[in-house]
């Protein structure tokens, strides 16, 4: 097994350790970093939280990510920023407006929420708001300060941000104390870094977000075919009104499409509901589709969107309907060599689509219930409607009699109504540590009719619907 | 004066336990426990695990050569299961090896042979059962039975409040090693470092002299290290004594999630009677605690809900009982208010009840109830300084409750699917160890002959500030820049005997003893410069002593080597206790608190009744400080304390099924406030108050207080869920979680 190659702050890195070990472990114990603090391993903290620089055609691209869930494979060929790597002689700017406000009291989650801010900074542009300062520790808990300090340092941040030179961005930032002046030459150092091939047989992985939480203990054991080492197509491609989604396609990149923006009202909003900055960072699609969570966001918005999937193997390429992928709990129509290579769907004109999700808490938290609906219409007639559920099943769920229910009827408050009851007879849910099934069950038909009162506000009020 | 340790955290150069260097030759030790509640246990069979690659020793208890107990109040909790298990992630026993990860691989094949018993996870059940920790508390003034005829309402209600999962970010832990003539070493992450210094002692048959315990700070405490921190130090040491390394425990969140206590769960029933005019006149309470499989801090706990059952409000006639109920459920423990907010939450239920069934709004009874100087607490204490209705009144008009009144039912008259809900949340807390003798503290000062300070107390610094304010004190003593002082680590050899930093009492208690061995130097100091130069009234100010008589002033440093030349001590260890307090049990009397802490809240949510879902949009809190001493410090445990509280409230939900198996063992099932869930606005005003003296400098202690207006979420949320659905018969059941409150949405009413 060939090496791992990474810049680890202003280090050249080559290690033979083991390529499964996370990027925690590896930080803190081989380079004996130890301002990256362990809170969780997985990845619902965020005091491990690094930086990690991708070469690309525009310069390096930093994105925060939870190093506990992080292969150490997948810093090959990248640069690997901890707080350490942020140093100046004195306090960089995020730093001091840390301090300033008393954004840290027992330190622990602190050096998190610095980088986090600090990658920020790194990838700031001119339309973001003291909104996407907040937003970049969405992945950051702090147990002591109740974040309002916390929330006035990144006010502070983005006044500070506001003259950023976007053109020439890391000379800026390392002349106004954001960045040591080293990160202006990582560009030309990565180039020399070439990616290592890696085994192509094992379990495929790719942010690791999953499997390293369902396999903590076992990994080193499993062979892993690591999906992230390898030079990619762009994660998404739009042809037409046609969108295809690589495997490996990140949530942000998701979130940060424009067509997908521009063509769903609330797409964004709807994203942010995924997880959190550091892990929509590194988790993908793919990910997200095999491991089969009965309450996957991404499953649930993609079943509505009645996407397609390309399966990939040696022995050829099956494509089938995401709806047909899910056979049983955590079964799926896939042989062990196949990879989803591709996730596809088309998003016609005038496509109206919602997605509700409830959770205790509403952001970086597992769903309670989910639900999306996609609907074709021509004024109050629903031509087509594709409509799924999670957290009401063993498999994330197409609504199949729902979705048949609706398709050629006009938009109603009896209709709507009808419709929760056909959906009561489709679900099956459990109770559990996320809701007792009564609870899902009576959510699920009024997140439902949520659906409608986003999509029909003109024709529909909630006092008429429960 | 912001924290000392700002620069370094945000850095990442604060060491924590698991940062220290490590010797070489370190183990690392896993404790294993059994997929079991309650069971009686036959065998421990270790040999597979015992053979696993890079294992060096697995323990169990007969490898302990002292005692196998651990209990601090009550000698009821063995360090390892032994013959019986009494709750799922009770400790079995330790493995040692080369990795965390080798122990951890090591653990899976430990066996045990056992026969499970019937497990018991409801304190009613429990006292049904007569399975107590301790004999119950009565808390009685007046004469509730004489008083129910004079009331013209008597209501009757249940409340019950959940537990709390501390969720310190970083978990518990220790590293030991053992020293030259067998004595033992260990940087333990605790609150109270000489309860680990006795019970390692006891657990490894050491006199304490031999046992050296070293806490630099804590990644967040909150109670969940006051005495838990205890048992992971033990096994550290336990195992660099038999292994002879190096040995490092840090615990695995889910371990630490399973295996230690929480915030007390606690189910009540009340009684109380009003007057006409809305005065309470009478409260009975009966408290059952869920104290957990082992005593830990319980009964004290248990006592503090007793004190504070009234909250702020006088009551003349009051009887209140606590059970504390033996569970199969990890030991509960301190947190945060440490069982006062439990025992305001049933008084706030009882006022919402009664409000109801009245017809007027909660916060008019509370307004009617407020104490006052004069009046006496349950437990006899005479009310001096009353800031309740100071505090009260200029919340409630600074803040214009009438006009959020207005606003909310505007609001919920013109929308359907959102509701707006507000509560104002008065509190009152008491300040001191409820039990006295704990009441003291110590500070050790070394001047060094280039006029530099190094301080020691007892205090342990887990983020809330102390050591700060400690350095504060003695800068401002001594008249030296705060860069010439330095707050050493918390250590057993240089400051014994010490009381665990809690109750919100490390900063008055230390910075207390601090004072006087400050004074004591200065003092030492003013002699010489009268007996060497006549001065007579000197002041330290600016790194100088300044005669203000002659206006002749001396270099501290100038000064503090003549003072070494003369043969004059550097040197000071001071002791303090708090005066004037003390408490009768055999009474359930006396004049247990230094002083009390007193503030009210304003908090504004509104709830999506589609979803069940909510934000809070606003609290507004006026909080009684005393005359602060750090704004910024003080300021940061209010917002802290507040949301914490809210999380207590709302979506920080315990689950352990009927078996007793944490169900909610992780991050990813426990949630506690993230950045998007907390208020959108929190506005906190200074009450002007001049402070007592009992506090330091007169600024009120302010690590706990705060974590109680939470409840105001709430009462909050329960207002908008009845303007939603007024007529629904709704019951108290903290954390009041989407899934609750869509429950009451949607409940039915009774016909």
């Amino acid at each position: 097994m060939p090496g791992t190659r990474f810049i680890l702050n202003n280090n050249l890195e080559e290690t033979g350790i083991h390529p499964s070990t996370t990027l925690l472990d590896y930080i803190r114990y081989e380079a004996n970093l130890k301002g990256t603090k362990i809170g969780c391993r997985e990845g619902d903290c965020g005091a491990c939280t690094v930086l990690i620089g991708e070469p690309g055609d525009n310069g390096v691209r930093y994105i925060s990510a939870t190093s506990c869930l992080t292969p150490l494979a997948n810093a090959a060929g990248r640069h690997v920023v901890t707080v350490e790597g942020l140093e100046l002689s004195g306090m960089n700017k995020v730093q001091s407006a840390m301090v300033e406000n008393s954004g840290t009291q027992c330190g622990f989650c602190t050096p998190g929420f610095v980088v986090s801010l600090c990658g920020f900074a790194i990838q700031a542009t001119k339309i973001d708001g003291p909104e996407d300062v907040i937003g970049s520790v969405d992945g950051n808990i702090c147990r002591c300060t109740g974040y309002k300090s916390i929330e006035r340092a990144c006010h502070d941040i983005w006044n500070s941000l506001q003259h950023k030179d976007t053109h020439k961005p890391l000379e800026w930032l390392a002349e106004n104390g954001f960045i040591p002046p080293y990160f202006l030459k990582i560009p030309d150092r990565l180039k020399q870094i070439q990616p290592q091939a890696r085994q192509e047989n094992g379990l495929p992985i790719a942010g690791g977000t999953d499997l390293y939480v369902q396999k903590h203990d076992d990994i080193d054991d499993i062979p892993l075919h690591y999906l992230k080492t390898r030079p990619t197509d762009p994660p998404i491609i739009v042809e037409g009104r046609k969108v295809h989604f690589s495997g490996i396609c990140t949530v942000t990149d998701m979130l940060e499409n424009r067509f997908l923006s521009e063509n769903i009202a609330g797409w964004y909003g709807f994203m942010k509901l995924v997880s959190s900055t550091p892990i929509r960072n590194i988790a993908t699609v793919g990910g997200n589709l095999v491991n089969a969570s009965p309450i996957g966001d991404l499953t649930i918005i993609l079943l509505a969107l009645d996407a397609t999937i390309e399966l990939t193997s040696p022995s050829g390429i099956r494509i089938l309907h995401l709806k047909e992928f899910y056979k049983g709990y955590k079964t799926l129509d896939k042989q062990p060599d196949e990879i989803i290579s591709k996730v596809s769907f088309d998003l016609p004109e005038g496509t109206r689509f919602n997605f509700e999700k409830v959770c205790k808490r509403t952001y970086l938290d597992i769903a309670s219930v989910n639900t999306a609906i996609s609907i074709q219409k021509q004024g109050k007639k629903i031509i087509s409607a594709h409509c799924s559920a999670g957290g009401i099943g063993p498999v994330p769920t197409y609504l199949h009699a729902t979705s048949e229910f609706l398709s050629g009827k006009e938009v109603s408050v009896r209709v709507i109504r009808e419709a929760a009851e056909v959906i009561e007879s489709e679900i099956s849910p459990i109770s559990d540590v996320r809701g007792s099934a009564e609870y899902k069950r009576d959510l699920l038909k009024n997140l439902f009719k949520g659906h409608f009162l986003s999509l029909f506000p003109e024709i529909l009020t909630m006092e008429e619907l429960v | 004066m912001i924290n000392i340790d700002a620069l370094n955290h945000v850095q990442g150069k604060s060491i924590y336990m698991d940062d220290r260097e490590e010797l070489k030759g370190t183990l690392y030790a896993v404790p294993f426990d059994f997929p079991v509640a309650h069971a009686r246990l036959h065998q421990i069979v270790t040999d597979e695990a015992q053979n696993c690659p890079g294992i060096v020793k697995v323990l169990t208890a007969a490898d302990i050569p002292g005692e196998n107990q651990i209990g601090g109040i009550i000698p009821d909790e063995p360090l390892f299961a032994e013959h019986e298990v009494h709750f799922w992630g009770q400790v079995g026993g330790l493995v040692i090896g080369t990795s965390e990860h080798a122990c951890r691989l090591a653990r899976k094949k430990i066996r045990a042979n056992y026969d499970p018993l019937p497990a018991v996870t409801d304190p009613r059940v429990a006292k049904s059962k007569d399975m107590l920790i301790s004999p119950p508390r009565t808390f009685r003034c007046g004469d509730t039975a004489q008083a129910w005829s004079s009331c013209d309402h008597i209501i009757t209600g249940r409340a019950d409040s959940n537990g709390q999962e501390h969720l310190y970010i970083e978990t518990q832990g220790a590293y030991a090693w053992i020293k030259e003539d067998g004595s033992v070493y260990v940087a333990s992450s605790t609150q109270g470092p000489t309860a680990v210094q006795k019970t390692i002692a006891k657990v490894l048959g050491l006199p304490m002299h031999k046992v050296e315990i070293d806490t630099v700070r804590l990644g967040g405490g909150f109670g969940g290290k006051e005495d838990q921190a205890t048992p992971w130090a033990v096994m550290a040491a336990l195992a660099a004594k038999v292994t002879g390394r190096p040995v490092k425990l840090a615990l695995h969140r889910m371990d630490d999630m399973r295996m230690t206590g929480k915030r007390h769960p606690y189910s009540t029933d009340f009684r109380i009677g009003l007057s006409k005019d809305l005065k309470i006149l009478a409260y009975e309470a009966t408290f059952f605690q869920n104290a957990g499989a082992a005593a830990d801090l319980s009964p004290a706990i248990l006592e503090r809900t007793l004190f504070h059952c009234t909250n702020a409000y006088y009551i003349p006639n009051v009887s209140a009982t606590a059970w504390s109920c033996k569970t199969n459920l990890p030991p509960n423990t301190a947190f945060r208010g440490f069982g006062g907010p439990q025992g305001k939450f049933a008084i706030e239920c009882a006022i919402a009840t009664a409000a109801r069934v009245i017809g007027v709004k909660p916060h008019e009874i509370q307004s009617a109830n407020l104490v006052k100087d004069g009046d006496t607490f349950p437990y006899g204490q005479i009310i001096k300084n009353a800031e309740a209705r100071h505090s009260w009144e200029t919340c409630t008009s600074g803040f214009g409750l009438d006009e959020v009144i207005h606003e909310v039912d505007a609001f919920n008259r013109s929308n359907f699917r959102f509701k707006k809900g507000y509560a104002v949340q008065p509190i009152c807390f008491g300040i001191s160890f409820t039990n006295t003798m704990m009441n003291h503290a110590r500070a050790l000062v070394h001047v060094y002959q280039d006029g530099s300070v190094v301080v020691s107390t007892a205090a342990v610094e887990m983020g809330q500030g102390v050591n700060t304010k400690l350095l504060q004190i003695a800068s401002d003593i001594f008249g030296v820049d705060p860069s010439r002082v330095r707050i050493e680590s918390t250590n057993t050899l240089r400051i014994a005997n010490t009381s665990p930093t809690a109750a919100s009492a490390g900063a008055d208690l230390n910075g207390k003893a601090l004072t006087l061995a400050c004074e004591a130097i200065t003092a030492r100091f003013k002699d010489l410069l009268r007996e060497e130069l006549g001065w007579t009234d000197v002041i330290f100010r600016h790194g100088k002593a300044t005669d203000r008589v002659s206006k002749n002033f001396i270099m501290w440093e100038e000064l503090v080597l003549k003072a070494f030349q003369k043969r004059i001590s550097l040197s000071e260890h001071a002791h303090y206790y708090t005066p004037e307090i003390f408490f009768d049990k055999t009474k359930e009397k006396g004049h247990p608190f230094a002083y009390h802490v007193y503030g009210t809240a304003i908090v504004e949510v509104t709830l999506d009744c589609l979803k069940g879902t909510y934000e809070f949009d606003r609290v507004r809190i006026v909080h009684d400080f005393g005359n602060s001493m750090n704004h910024d410090v003080d300021l940061g445990q209010v917002e802290g304390g507040l949301v914490q509280g809210i999380g207590w409230m709302t979506m920080e939900e315990i689950v352990y099924n009927d078996d007793g198996k944490l169900l909610s063992n992780a991050l990813s099932t426990y949630k506690v406030p993230d950045i998007y869930s907390v208020p959108k606005v929190i506005e906190v005003k200074h009450l002007e108050t001049s402070g007592p003296d009992l506090a330091i400098r007169k600024s009120k202690a302010v690590g706990e207080p705060p974590l109680m207006y939470g409840l105001g979420a709430y009462f909050a949320l329960r207002h908008a869920v009845l303007a939603f659905n007024p007529e629904a018969e709704i019951s108290f059941d903290a954390p009041y979680t989407p899934e609750k409150i869509f429950r009451d949405l949607y409940k039915k009413p009774v016909t």
